[in-house]
């Protein structure tokens, strides 16, 4: 197979402009005549459901939760990055792009990146008259502040909120557009299966989580907007339900999945406490401003927060300060979260779990007194406190890098399709804008640039060449679809093993999280393939699944998305195996500079890798999109 | 994932406790409380996690686990929602139940959990309930109407940072049904006012403001929510702590669109509270 990624001719800054007056168009009174599947409803798949919805087309949205509202975009709290340079600082279009290039370490696709960039004028200007509450400043025009990896300000926020902000701009236009009779949404409805017809996406099975009737839905294309796979790791930043499920049986229908082993791990989240745990919460980078992170030089068994007052300034080892006097505790997140580990894993971290580094606000309270922190950081310090019961005004807070985000997913081309014709993949579903690493407030940006600006003129590229004829779920594809989603069912229910769901899941997050998590080596990799198979095999022998299919039952909706994430960890074993490189959140410990810095190799991996499903239990087979870079020089990151 | 972690808690902080949950197999079951015990809680421990710990227990002796609503486990997402000991998302002020933590209670003590409890939140099945009432009276009005492109730049709308801010306060409804949950006559008064007053203190917002009232709350009475009676349970018990101001500027935009729209609906029933 060869890919193409359809990177329109043309100058840089000309291509998007061009490629959409090239692209075909569909006359608005033959829109209503295509129908849309558009699966998740977070920034990505709500803007896209209404955007498409108000050209015309009929659009059917999918989401697993009990509203559109819930998607876990809402969780996100700093920010959205737009090059509207409104504070005169030197901000631009190209500036924005070069940022993202090389924040993402020089992995992702040029063309790509600067069309998300002119996009993100255009997001704010979106939101603002949709009425999303942005931070402003007494004269009454927005406000920005600045996020890690630029020297603008850039980013637009709503509190500690704006991704929910964001989130509820996007469901108001789309609950517009259900009212109207545009869009049919099904909430808590999860899709299990893509259909192919003749070759190309023409529709969806789902399960009715509340019924579990099994049921198809055909279209003329089907739009991904269902996130990302970081819940692989069990413990994660990511909602409990964010799974991987859409993403992953559209890979095994013919899509490509690029780059899996690409993901983020965010130093300032809160620590483990406990086996209890079920998930992670961060805490917003920007404490990384004020707060000094050290441990202790010699190793202190059990350090707790109280305790650690009593430490004296010259047993503290600030170790990021110590190794990087030039950015000190702002280095980027892959620096941070990865020294962060070394110390603990030296012996020398803190707290019940030895998984934990100091971050302390003394001083800096004794430098601006407790009022301007608290103006700064209140909410977070209250959030802190409500979690740990410690109180980050009179003792440090403990921190833990923690997986937040995964820059790869489904392949697609410059229009957002998929190598599977009529599939298109958004936001974080796919693994277009990010390259190795993401940088803090782009997240928000691509979810809606995708939905928004995008999508909406490609897919009509796709569609003018559609006949309108409909395909019937009475179709033998669908009927087949339909029996292997079933008997996936039955095989869980009638395991009726010993181990819970649960049990599994945290099993193979351990194995991702200590060979394929921060730092990786060949060996490890090798081993946590090995393991990760024979987990695997158990788990479909020894999982058990309570109640039945025909009712509410969370137990097999987690035993589905479980399933598939273990044919997704052996892929980003795979995928982490092949890249004997280091570069943004891959740190292969091989490939290290004498400082113990990455050591990208751009002669060898300036490359895409694209992987194809070959059949149950087979290696997968690697293609290569060769990135080519014409408008920046690639250099080395460093912080020293 | 760290076995060795229980033993390191301090022992004397250990709770066993007991609860008392609704248990309701789907909407036709009468459904009752079932009472089970759990023991070595950690006071780490989150609600949401020591319900995922009796879930365990119940799903090794092949019982059907207790079903409950929770997604972010971060205070956002709007989907977690019971009853603790009589109270939506428990004992703390402005918090959710995913935010809360075992700390607060003491071993020995019995917690009773329930489900929203409110007409237009049917129960689906334990403490999980049918929320879209919500979400249709956000389709029948709770938007602004542009559609995507053709928009003027953000800053050709300058905004007050005042208006702004008590704006942002309201939209930071995460749409959970505590309010109807806490409210005697199970009215939505402070979910319907919060998008409402939200939209209604923007420029951006004011066109469609008197249609927005009339028709949201037309809907909200379709679903057959009850009518406020200004008793600001739904307000002491919300966890992003909305305030009752709200439902003033509601009932002021209500009456302001009731005497003067040209809009489609006149009917005779007095709205809200006074």
């Amino acid at each position: 197979m060869s890919l193409d990624a359809k990177i329109p001719d043309g100058p840089l800054d000309e291509k998007w402009n061009h490629h959409k007056f090239n692209i075909k168009l569909v006359n608005p009174a033959n829109k209503r005549k295509y129908d849309v599947i558009i699966v998740g409803t977070g920034l990505a798949g709500a803007s896209a459901a209404a955007s498409l919805a108000e050209l015309g087309y009929n659009v059917k949205a999918f989401c697993f939760q009990d509203s559109p509202r819930r998607a876990h975009s809402i969780a996100a709290q700093g920010g959205i990055n737009a090059a509207k340079n409104y504070q005169n600082d030197g901000d631009s279009v190209f500036r924005l792009f070069y940022d993202t290039i090389k924040g993402g370490d020089y992995r992702s696709r040029e063309a790509n990146v600067h069309r998300l960039a002119e996009a993100s004028v255009n997001i704010i200007d979106q939101c603002v008259a949709q009425g999303v509450p942005f931070a402003r400043e007494y004269g009454g025009l927005l406000a920005n502040r600045s996020f890690g990896g630029a020297q603008v300000s850039r980013t637009f926020y709503a509190r500690g909120q704006t991704g929910q902000q964001l989130l509820l701009g996007a469901y108001s236009a789309l609950s517009r557009q259900i009212a109207a009779g545009k869009v049919k949404m099904y909430n808590r409805t999860e899709m299990l299966d893509l259909v192919m017809v003749d070759g190309q996406a023409r529709g969806i099975v789902t399960r009715n989580l509340l019924t579990g009737e099994i049921e198809s839905h055909s279209a003329h294309a089907v739009v991904l907007a269902s996130g990302g796979y970081g819940n692989v790791f069990f413990l994660s930043t990511n909602a409990m339900g964010s799974n991987a499920t859409a993403a992953w049986r559209a890979h095994k229908k013919g899509a490509l999945f690029a780059n899996p082993c690409f993901t983020q791990i965010h130093p300032t989240c809160i620590p483990v406490s406990g086996d209890h745990q079920s998930k992670l919460t961060l805490m917003s980078e920007s404490l990384r401003n004020d707060g000094r992170v050290w441990v202790p030089k010699k190793a202190i068994k059990g350090l707790s927060a109280l305790d650690s007052l009593k430490v004296a300034e010259a047993d503290r080892d600030y170790f990021l300060e110590r190794k990087y006097p030039a950015f000190g505790n702002l280095v980027p997140r892959d620096v941070a979260s990865r020294n962060g580990k070394y110390v603990c894993d030296e012996g020398r971290g803190v707290g019940k779990t030895g998984l934990a580094v100091f971050l302390d606000f003394a001083d800096a309270i004794k430098r601006d007194g407790k009022e301007t922190i608290k103006s700064k950081y209140g909410n977070l310090f209250d959030m802190y406190k409500q979690i740990t019961g410690d109180d980050p005004y009179e003792v440090p807070m403990m921190i833990y890098p923690a997986v937040h985000y995964t820059m790869g997913g489904l392949w697609v081309d410059y229009n957002l399709m998929t190598n599977v014709k009529g599939l298109y993949a958004l936001g974080e579903c796919n693994f277009s804008d990010h390259g190795a690493n993401r940088l803090g407030a782009s997240a928000l940006m691509q979810g809606l640039a995708d939905g928004y600006f995008v999508i909406p003129y490609t897919i009509g590229d796709y569609l003018a060449k559609m006949p309108y004829d409909k395909v019937s779920t009475d179709h033998e594809e669908f009927k087949k679809a339909e029996e292997a989603v079933k008997a996936n069912i039955d095989k869980l229910l009638n395991s009726k093993g010993g181990r819970t769901v649960d049990d599994f899941h945290k099993a193979l997050g351990k194995i991702m999280w200590d060979k394929c998590g921060m730092s990786r080596t060949a060996e490890g990799l090798k081993e946590a393939k090995k393991e990760i198979q024979q987990l695997r095999k158990e788990y479909w022998e020894d999982v058990n699944v309570v109640g039945v299919n025909e009712e509410l039952n969370m137990t097999l909706e987690k035993a589905l998305r479980v399933g598939d994430f273990f044919e997704l960890a052996e892929l980003m074993v795979d995928d982490a195996l092949d890249r004997n490189e280091s570069c943004g959140g891959h740190f292969r410990e091989e490939y290290q500079t004498e400082e113990g810095e990455a050591k990208r190799d751009d002669e060898n991996y300036a490359y895409g890798s694209c992987w194809e499903y070959t059949g149950p239990d087979k290696d997968e087979k690697l293609i290569k999109e060769e990135l080519v870079f014409e408008n920046v020089k690639l250099t080395q990151r460093s912080y020293k | 994932m760290l076995s060795s972690l229980r033993g390191a808690t301090n022992k004397k902080d250990i709770m066993d406790l007991t609860l008392k949950i609704w248990r309701q197999k789907n909407s036709q079951d009468h459904g009752g409380f079932k009472t089970y015990k759990v023991t070595d809680i950690s006071p780490d421990t989150s609600f949401l996690e020591m319900l995922d710990i009796l879930n365990d227990q119940m799903e090794k002796s092949g019982e059907d686990p207790v079903h409950f609503d929770h997604d972010c486990r971060e205070g956002i997402c709007g989907m977690c929602s019971m009853y603790i000991n009589g109270r939506p998302h428990g004992p703390q002020e402005g918090i959710t139940t995913c935010q809360l933590h075992m700390r607060s209670f003491k071993d020995g003590d019995t917690i009773t959990i329930e489900p929203w409890r409110a007409k237009p939140f049917p129960v689906i099945k334990d403490l999980v309930v049918d929320r879209t009432s919500f979400d249709r009276i956000i389709q029948a009005g709770g938007f602004i109407s542009v559609g995507t492109g053709g928009v003027p730049d953000a800053n050709e709308i300058p905004i007050p940072a005042r208006i702004s801010n008590e704006a942002m306060d309201a939209a930071s409804c995460i749409g959970c049904g505590a309010c109807v949950a806490a409210c005697k006559n199970a009215s939505a008064m402070l979910f319907v006012s919060a998008k409402v007053s939200h939209l209604a203190l923007l420029p951006q917002g004011e066109i469609e403001a008197k249609e927005r009232a009339e028709k949201m709350v037309e809907q909200m009475d379709e679903e057959g929510f009850g009518s406020c009676t200004n008793t600001g349970a739904c307000s002491a018990e919300c966890p992003k702590e909305i305030s009752l101001e709200h439902i003033a500027r509601l009932n002021r935009e209500y009456y302001f669109a009731k005497q003067s729209s040209e809009n489609i609906h006149t009917g005779d029933e007095v709205h809200g509270g006074g």
